[in-house]
């Protein structure tokens, strides 16, 4: 499928285009202007609604998502939502899928959901013990790359080189570490669970794709979307999906899916971009345009787009591992 | 029926008469024997519709037991000492969200130095979470507590943590009366939750909340425990009713009328004082003793009423606040103000420090005691350490 979403033009309608969509997270939150997170978020819950007939229940990390969108006494949420705490969501989600297994409810699906602080962070050994136990959850990871709901500090899914509060770039210094940073979808397929996809809130038809694919997948399940945030990032909000687009079209964001810890297809690029047209617009990347800034630092983020146009086959299709 | 039972073994058997639909499973000495004995009977069909999980750790432990009951399943699981705190920040979150679990504590010391021997640090550490707490004296009482502690929770709405002396309860084979699976299911109602996760009536579960609610959520989780004083007491005449037996309820009193010294205690140590206050008694002495069940909520009132006509009151515990001292000592002592009551404090049986009768005997016959004993303990290793430790510490210039 193409890369560039066709709205409806030929093909099936997204579910976001239909004007009976759930609407599981409803407007008069407090998510940012342009907020990526709330727009994926709408998106997987609406997909996996539509997919079950509304049989979702959903828990969720602490972080940006749970305090914008359910600050007592409103509650953005038509669905069953639960939050406990900022690591243990898949935790919890394997206690409400266990419950549902207890009164043999197993048509009901459960999707645990938290930004990558939560996901690759604190929660990392949680997520693996449900990885392990082949729990049936679907587990959504909304990346947008930093701890955005504490004022934009380095997480580990935030990208070399990128600046937040906590690598903050000086004279001798230009951002998070580039040997830093770990690649968690290849890690949920290390664990061998039954689906793995990467997804962007730049490719709606894909995400609702993917989403409704996997919730009635049996297992543990993982889907990580790249949900730019233009706090965190520094570009106008108007421009969230187009910053989205970019990252995949450059190869530094690549869209595939694993199935048992095999790659079994990405969505391939069919205009590679380079990465500069991708970090020029972000403040967080401002510096490695500097003056005295060499051509190397953008080169490695460069190096790193290259490696997965290989490593995931962006630049054709594979049908079958 | 009766059986010959480790400790261990006879509260899984109870946990499972309570008919859980999920336990999780994470090992830590010496709570381990509960959670594989639950375990095996889950395996064997004892428990219908039962999912045993082995998780990774206690926080996960907790948060799946959270995740379950949010989701309308009675759920338990059981810790000790370093996984306790481990989970600490589930232990809140538990009873935030009004959870009615149920866990064990397989009382153990907290390192460093690392201990796996019984004391009562552990309960202490997690004393202000907002679960009802229960200590249980015999393997009796903890089979007892159990089938008790269910019905609290639910009529409650709050998470009720059973603390069991590690080793001492866990690991000791004692006759233990298991009661049958009708006698239970009459006693212990099927569980209708309040709330909970239902997508015919979607819910939101844990939400923010603002300086405009959050003190009222916090003095209502007060009110609410504060109230279940009456709850325990009530559930324990219905025990009593049912099975004919004087388990739970506030606290125990042995020989109190007319004391003039009582002991004050929580769990198992109150056998072995219950025998120096026997032996003590027949030489004409006037002692008697109080064992703990409820320690949260703090019957302050009734214990408050038990103490008055005392002329002492020994507070004997397997506990202490460092940089304060005895932890039930203080709330006994604020507890007692204005009355004229001396309240003195014993610290013993700390990482598994035995307590004998002997000890005992000294201790409450040294009627001039200071008020802060730590009983056991080794003076000769003190009086080695603290004077280099002290001399180095004052070492230097403070700037």
């Amino acid at each position: 499928m193409s890369n560039f979403p066709l709205g409806n033009i030929g093909g099936t309608p997204t579910v976001q285009s239909d004007f009976a969509r759930p609407n599981s997270l409803t407007g008069g939150h407090r998510g940012c202007q342009g907020c990526g997170e709330a727009l994926g978020a709408r998106c997987a819950i609406d997909a996996a609604h539509q997919t079950t007939g509304g049989k979702i229940l959903v828990v969720n990390a602490t972080g940006c998502l749970e305090v914008f969108s359910c600050c007592f006494p409103e509650n953005s949420w038509s669905v069953p939502w639960l939050h406990s705490l900022f690591g243990n969501a898949p935790a919890v989600a394997t206690g409400v899928a266990a419950a549902l297994r207890s009164r043999g409810q197993d048509s009901i699906r459960v999707i645990a959901q938290g930004g990558d602080g939560a996901t690759y962070d604190i929660g990392m050994g949680c997520l693996s013990g449900m990885f392990d136990r082949n729990d049936d959850v679907l587990y959504i990871c909304y990346d947008n790359q930093a701890y955005m709901n504490t004022g934009v500090q380095r997480s580990g899914a935030t990208p070399p080189l990128a600046r937040t509060a906590t690598t903050l770039p000086n004279k001798s210094y230009l951002g998070s570490d580039p040997q830093t940073g770990k690649n968690l979808p290849e890690i949920a397929m290390a664990h061998g669970i039954p689906y793995v996809a990467t997804a962007s809130i730049g490719n709606i038809r894909d995400l609702e794709q993917k989403v409704s694919r996997a919730i009635n997948i049996r297992g543990s399940r993982y889907i990580q979307i790249h949900v730019p945030c233009p706090l965190g990032w520094g570009y106008p909000t108007a421009e969230t999906i187009r910053i989205a687009r970019l990252a995949v079209q450059c190869g530094l964001y690549p869209l595939f899916e694993g199935e048992y810890g095999k790659l079994v297809g990405s969505t391939p690029v069919e205009e590679p971009i380079p990465v500069e047209s991708y970090l020029r617009p972000q403040r967080r990347f401002a510096h490695l345009f500097g003056k005295n800034v060499s051509a190397n630092a953008v080169g490695v983020l460069q190096n790193i787009a290259n490696g997965n146009m290989e490593k995931y086959r962006l630049n054709w299709e594979i049908l079958d591992a | 029926m009766f059986h010959q039972l480790e400790g261990s073994q006879a509260i899984a058997r109870a946990v499972a008469l309570c008919r859980p639909g999920v336990i999780c499973a994470y090992p830590i000495t010496p709570q381990t024997h509960i959670v594989e004995g639950v375990g095996e009977l889950v395996r064997d069909g004892h428990l219908e519709h039962c999912e045993f999980i082995n998780v990774e750790s206690e926080m996960a432990a907790l948060s799946v037991a959270i995740g379950s009951q949010a989701a309308g399943v009675r759920s338990y699981t059981a810790t000790s000492s370093q996984g306790l705190l481990h989970m600490i920040e589930a232990v809140y979150n538990a009873s935030g969200l009004e959870l009615p679990l149920v866990m064990t504590l397989g009382n153990r010391a907290i390192g460093a130095p690392i201990n796996i021997w019984n004391d009562h640090s552990d309960a202490m550490s997690v004393r202000d979470t907002g679960w009802i707490m229960l200590f249980a004296e015999t393997n009796q009482e903890a089979v007892d507590l159990h089938l008790q502690a269910f019905l609290i929770a639910e009529k409650v709405s709050c998470p009720v943590m059973v603390c069991v002396d590690g080793f001492i309860l866990t690991h000791a084979y004692e006759r233990v009366d298991i009661p049958s699976q009708e006698e239970v299911d009459e006693f212990l109602p099927p569980y209708t939750p309040r709330v909970s996760l239902d997508v015919d009536d979607p819910v939101a579960i844990g939400a923010m909340v603002s300086p405009d609610y959050f003190f009222e959520v916090r003095y209502l989780a007060h009110r609410r425990q504060m109230d279940s004083l009456e709850i325990i007491c009530c559930v324990a005449e219905s025990f009593w009713k049912k099975f004919g037996r004087d388990s739970g309820g506030l606290f125990h009193e042995y020989h109190t009328d007319g004391a003039e010294t009582i002991v004050v205690t929580l769990g198992s140590v109150a056998g072995t004082i219950k025998d120096v206050v026997d032996e003590l008694n027949a030489s004409g002495e006037k002692f008697g003793v109080i064992a703990l069940t409820s320690y949260r909520p703090f019957p302050a009132d009734s214990l408050k009423n038990s103490l008055k006509n005392a002329a002492r009151a020994i507070v004997v515990e397997k506990a202490f606040a460092i940089g304060i001292g005895g932890i039930l000592f203080q709330e006994i002592e604020l507890l007692m103000k204005n009355i004229n009551v001396k309240i003195v404090s014993v610290v013993a049986g700390i990482g598994g420090r035995s307590i004998t009768k002997s000890m005992l005997r000294e201790c409450f016959l040294n009627k001039n005691s200071g008020e802060n004993v730590f009983l056991g303990l080794n003076e000769d290793i003190v009086a080695k350490e603290y004077v280099p430790m002290k001399s180095h510490s004052c070492e230097g210039n403070v700037p």
